[in-house]
């Protein structure tokens, strides 16, 4: 989406899916429930996507939806009731609380870094002028600049990448198959 | 818009360590590495559209590893389940010796 047409819009609604993804990121760490901590994280994901598309990601927007919230989580939360995690006896899982501090130290340290990285100058002959992906995808379309150095610059990480997902699949069978000798 | 997307992705990304530090379910922790994996997306996403679209392409490699990880996590925790009928990693320590 074009950042200049309407600034303010724009800004109200990349604050509005921001705040969103990280409250529903919130509550999906602190449910007890299985189910309800995966419904909230695909609320998260539905608002990244939302984020993707206002970042001139509108392909990567779309992909986020089908295969994230689509088919990810819902593979998640076939497990979840496969297996019948439901139910409140096996809730009670949060760790100690000299864990939770340790935790919140790690995260303070990690904004922390985050922050000190924001900070760094990146070099200006690395960096497009403003608006040119903007006008690349008005011009060629959503898919054309991303397909493009995929399947030029990136073909051997592309190939690569289809016999991860065969391993993949080969190992998920293998996993999941019932032993003969062991049943 | 650029430092306001890393600090949603830093924000998200420290909510899904804090998840995985805190958590014993193993499928709650496997969710907040998802977690984790997003909220490095949306740093690639942003950083793609001030220093080039390459950015995008590895946002999507990112995804098919996320993809192939999920499949093989999940059948570890089924085959885990099957074998323990738990998910709960305190009761699940086959390697400690």
């Amino acid at each position: 989406m074009p950042q200049g047409d309407f600034p303010l819009f724009y800004a109200f609604h990349f604050y509005l899916f921001g705040i969103v993804a990280i409250v529903s990121a919130l509550l999906f760490v602190t449910r007890k429930s299985p189910v309800a901590a995966a419904l909230w994280l695909v609320n998260t994901m539905f608002c990244l996507a939302a984020l993707y598309i206002l970042l001139d990601a509108q392909f990567i927007g779309a992909i986020q939806v089908l295969v994230y919230a689509g088919a990810i989580m819902v593979v998640f939360l076939f497990v979840i009731m496969l297996l019948n995690l439901g139910h409140p006896s096996e809730l009670a899982d949060a760790r100690s609380l000299g864990w939770k501090l340790a935790a919140g130290f790690v995260g303070l340290a990690l904004i922390a870094e985050v922050f000190a990285l924001t900070r760094v100058r990146v070099p200006d002959s690395l960096t497009l002028p403003p608006g040119a992906l903007a006008a690349d995808i008005m011009q060629n379309g959503a898919i054309a600049p991303i397909a493009r150095p995929l399947f030029t610059e990136y073909l051997l990480a592309f190939e690569l990448t289809s016999i991860l997902l065969l391993a993949a699949i080969v190992g998920a069978v293998v996993l999941g198959r019932r032993r003969a000798d062991v049943e | 818009m650029l430092n306001e997307s890393l600090f949603f992705s830093a924000v998200l990304f420290t909510i899904g360590v804090v998840g995985v530090l805190t958590r014993r379910n193993a499928i709650i922790i496997f969710m907040c590495v998802e977690l984790m994996l997003n909220a490095v997306n949306l740093a690639f996403v942003a950083f793609a559209q001030v220093h080039g679209v390459a950015g995008q392409v590895f946002v999507f490699f990112v995804m098919t590893v996320a993809a192939a990880e999920a499949a093989v996590g999940l059948a570890i925790i089924i085959a885990l389940f099957r074998h323990k009928q738990t998910v709960n990693l305190q009761q699940i320590n086959l390697l400690k010796g």
